[in-house]
């Protein structure tokens, strides 16, 4: 994941074989690819735009790898029915892809790259082309869809939701570099530099660190300590609230609370009060809160 | 076995592709430009020079220029009359007409110049004998120009926004005024890549012309005549030169066309 | 459009087309036909005639496929690669639309005549391409060259790599991909290309003139062949001559006709749910830039 042109999908083709790295290897289950052309590499891919032979029916879009590969007819047939199944487009086995909405297009494309049993599947931006309640659809379609085929799958976005939601391992690229790998949970809180942190969610400065804004905690009385603030705006943006500070020492920054918590605190525009980061265990506490 | 010596041929054929290609490129277009652009400054500027303004060579450049500049003017305008009839109105045997206006197009131009000779020339069914006339050249040369200049409008006319023109007459222009101020502006440009087609096409046209026009030096010889009449009695060097100047008026019309067509955001239809 | 003037443009513009086209054509018919079906059928049946037919049907059969080839493979070059002289490729390939056919004629002979520049060396291995068949062919592939360019190159820009490349991954080599996917995909505009340079090529003149000598029995096509008619008096050959490219042009007509619609009806279709597509191509079938008979 990571921002446009930083390079994720360059990286990808690279994987496939669809472009050609000036140094570096790819290799795959311990073997290395890396002069070897992309029809070799057994891999499957998936475009933006799908990419469908147009002139052919999505049940010979999908056939297509098995009919390069010379395999039994009935051999092609029976497998293809089990995918077109597999994807829930078996009733569209017989049209052609303009006739498929798009949605319908990549669960083809899906199914066709899955035809060869590829050992990597290699998604680029699958539903970039998608509108937002389709794309999370499929989303967790592909979550669901990857437990039942268990295929390794790379798959690049630059939806950050998206990211979080589908992946196991989760890689950072930004302008051609790897930024950081690791699952998503763990990067979101413990972020390897700025851009990450920026990056994977909302992010704000206190005392010249940066932090999640759902990690700071406002206190009406001093005694509990943190930087003196003034409240300059409260915002309700549906369940969660954000209280914009300006600090004492002239900086601002906000903080995220829930309902509950802003209810508590009780503060309108004008109020002095204190803002410090969460303790670990204060958070479990909001995390509570939210649960119950 | 196959597999391998396709295997073994594929470096060698995405190198011989190319080559193979630029070789016909080569021999068929760019070996005789060259030798044309070669041979007209064979014996110099000087020879050159005198090839192109010798006064036949003067007398047929002078005349293809005047008759195809006014062929494309006159076009231009019947050509938006009848692109204005096809968009705008409605009659059966509207597809007829769409074939009628590509058949100079389609037609070899030597039958181009029978049919013109067949019903205007000597044997006219109807008396009308502009054979060996000036205005025999104009006929043939509107004739095979005519589909540029409706098809270069056509597509314009189709897309313009009738919105413009009714928001023009809901502010109280007269349709003369809508007309003049609303549509022509709009489908200006493409009259002008239109014409300029038409132009470039006339100027070189031989096959119609030369049997209307009787070729008659100095009174009805175009300039591709002109050129033949050269290569056939040996003089090949001032055949390239008057060749040269043709093709140098045509590239400049056609590049001026393509900056009139990037100026004004003209797609291709013609 | 304004009722008042509706029917007297009407009037205008189907009288100019009346009287510019369709009665001018519709007289070599006649003509062809004036003395009777019979004397037509004499006509070109001639010696003369019939090789003027054959050898117009040869210059076709070999012509045709070379620049069919030639232009698939330009268009798959200016379409995948991106180069410094690309844009001098293309002009070059459309540079015998601007040129004059008595020029490209001229042009050919100054390079393959005897005095050509290969004259000598042609000469010494007893070739000969001036006057003779191989002139022919030259000539008329030469001004037809850039028809299979025009339409298919559009086709392939608009369709990109995408489908070729998924091709690859799914374990396609890229002659399969080709003729599984590329070709498939711009089968009709190639169809209509080949068609256009069939009717260029059947109708070239001016450069087939000057190259060939048109040595009747030899090296006349049909096309010279009417001419000759005409200078010999024998105005009943030449129109017979001219009814055969007519009915060849209507063919080319229909095709053209036809096309057209497809593309309308491809366009409306287009307006579906497909998110990569944006523009349509404007419609191409005048997209060549001369016309596809000789001139």
């Amino acid at each position: 994941m990571g921002p446009s042109g930083g390079g994720k999908s360059t990286l990808l083709r690279v994987v496939a074989g669809l472009e050609t790295p000036d140094s570096g290897t790819v290799e795959i289950d311990g073997q290395d690819l890396t002069g070897i052309p992309a029809r070799q590499r057994g891999i499957g891919f998936c475009f933006q735009h799908y990419a469908p032979f147009r002139h052919l029916t999505v049940r010979r879009n999908v056939a297509f790898g098995l009919e390069v590969r010379r395999r039994p007819k009935a051999e092609i047939r029976e497998k293809v029915d089990e995918l077109l199944e597999l994807v829930r487009i078996a009733h569209l086995a017989d049209r052609h892809p303009s006739e498929l909405s798009g949605g319908q297009r990549q669960r083809m494309a899906l199914a066709r790259a899955l035809a060869i049993e590829p050992k990597v599947l290699l998604l680029d931006e699958p539903f970039g082309a998608l509108d937002a309640q389709v794309r999370q659809q499929l989303r967790v379609w592909l979550r669901e869809l990857h437990e039942k085929i268990s295929v390794t799958t790379v798959l690049v976005t630059h939806d950050q939701e998206e990211a979080m939601e589908v992946a196991d391992r989760l890689a950072i690229i930004n302008e051609g570099r790897l930024e950081q790998i690791g699952a998503p949970a763990e990067i979101y809180d413990k972020p390897d530099n700025e851009f990450v942190m920026k990056f994977l969610g909302p992010a704000t400065e206190l005392d010249g660190a940066w932090v999640r804004p759902h990690d700071l905690v406002i206190h009406n009385e001093k005694g509990i300590g943190g930087q003196g603030a003034w409240v300059e705006r409260i915002t309700h943006l549906g369940f969660e609230v954000r209280v914009d500070l300006k600090l004492d020492d002239g900086s601002s920054t906000w903080v995220q609370l829930s309902r509950g918590a802003a209810a508590e605190l009780d503060s309108v525009p004008g109020d002095q009060v204190w803002v410090s980061r969460a303790t670990p265990s204060k958070r479990q506490g909001a995390l509570t809160q939210v649960v119950s | 076995m196959r597999r391998s010596l396709r295997g073994a041929l594929r470096p060698a054929a995405k190198a011989t592709g190319p080559t193979l290609i630029v070789t016909y490129l080569s021999l068929l277009v760019l070996l005789p430009i060259a030798a044309i652009l070669s041979k007209s400054f064979e014996n110099g500027l000087g020879s050159f020079w005198t090839a192109v303004t010798q006064p036949e060579a003067r007398a047929a450049l002078k005349l293809t220029l005047i008759c195809s500049l006014l062929v494309a003017a006159f076009n231009s305008v019947a050509g938006l009359v009848i692109a204005w009839v096809l968009v705008r109105d409605d009659f059966p045997g509207k597809r007829v007409v769409s074939a009628v206006i590509d058949l100079p197009f389609a037609l070899p131009t030597i039958v181009a110049g029978l049919t013109l000779l067949s019903l205007y020339g000597p044997n006219s069914p109807f008396g009308i004998n502009v054979a060996d006339a000036r205005i025999g050249i104009v006929f043939a040369l509107a004739f095979v120009t005519l589909p540029f200049s409706v098809r270069s409008v056509q597509p314009v006319l189709a897309e313009l926004d009738r919105e413009t023109e009714d928001a023009a007459a809901s502010l109280g222009a007269s349709s003369s005024v809508v007309l003049r101020r609303v549509i022509l502006p709009s489908v200006a440009p493409a009259m002008l890549a239109g014409a300029g087609l038409a132009f470039a096409r006339a100027i070189g046209e031989f096959g119609s012309v030369v049997l209307i026009s009787g070729n008659l030096p100095f009174k009805t010889e175009v300039a591709s005549s002109w050129i033949y009449s050269l290569s056939q009695s040996d003089q090949l060097s001032a055949a390239a030169a008057v060749s040269t100047v043709l093709i140098l008026i045509a590239l400049i019309v056609l590049g001026a066309i393509g900056i009139v067509r990037r100026r004004f955001n003209v797609g291709e239809a013609v | 459009m304004k009722s008042r003037w509706r029917l007297p443009l009407r009037i205008v513009a189907l009288g100019y087309l009346a009287l510019l086209v369709v009665i001018p054509v519709g007289s070599v018919f006649y003509r062809a036909f004036q003395h009777g079906f019979i004397a037509a059928w004499d006509a070109v049946t001639t010696p003369d005639a019939v090789h003027a037919l054959w050898l117009t049907l040869l210059v076709v059969l070999i012509a045709v496929p070379l620049n069919t080839v030639f232009g698939v493979g330009v268009s798959l070059i200016l379409a995948r690669h991106r180069f410094r002289g690309a844009w001098l490729l293309d002009a070059f390939v459309d540079l015998p639309l601007a040129i004059s056919p008595v020029v490209v004629g001229l042009a050919l002979v100054l390079v393959y005549g005897k005095t050509g520049w290969f004259g000598n060396w042609l000469a010494a291995h007893g070739i000969e391409i001036i006057f003779s068949f191989p002139g022919i062919v030259m000539a008329s592939a030469t001004v037809a060259l850039p028809y299979v360019v025009r339409e298919v190159l559009p086709v392939l820009q608009e369709i990109g790599t995408d489908q070729e490349q998924a091709a690859t991954t799914l374990g396609a080599s890229s002659f399969t991909a080709f003729r599984r996917i590329t070709l498939p995909s711009i089968r009709r505009s190639l169809a209509y290309g080949v068609t256009l340079t069939t009717a260029r090529v059947l109708g070239e003149f001016g450069a087939v003139v000057v190259v060939s000598g048109a040595i009747a029995g030899r090296t006349q096509t049909l096309t010279l062949f009417i001419q000759d008619s005409i200078d010999n008096l024998n105005p009943v050959g030449a129109y017979a001559g001219a009814v055969i490219l007519a009915i060849i042009a209507l063919v080319v007509l229909t095709v053209l006709g036809a096309d057209r619609e497809g593309r309308k009806a491809k366009w409306r279709s287009r307006s579906d749910q497909s998110p990569s597509d944006s523009e349509m191509p404007l419609p191409s079938t005048t997209s060549v830039l001369m016309s596809p008979m000789d001139h």
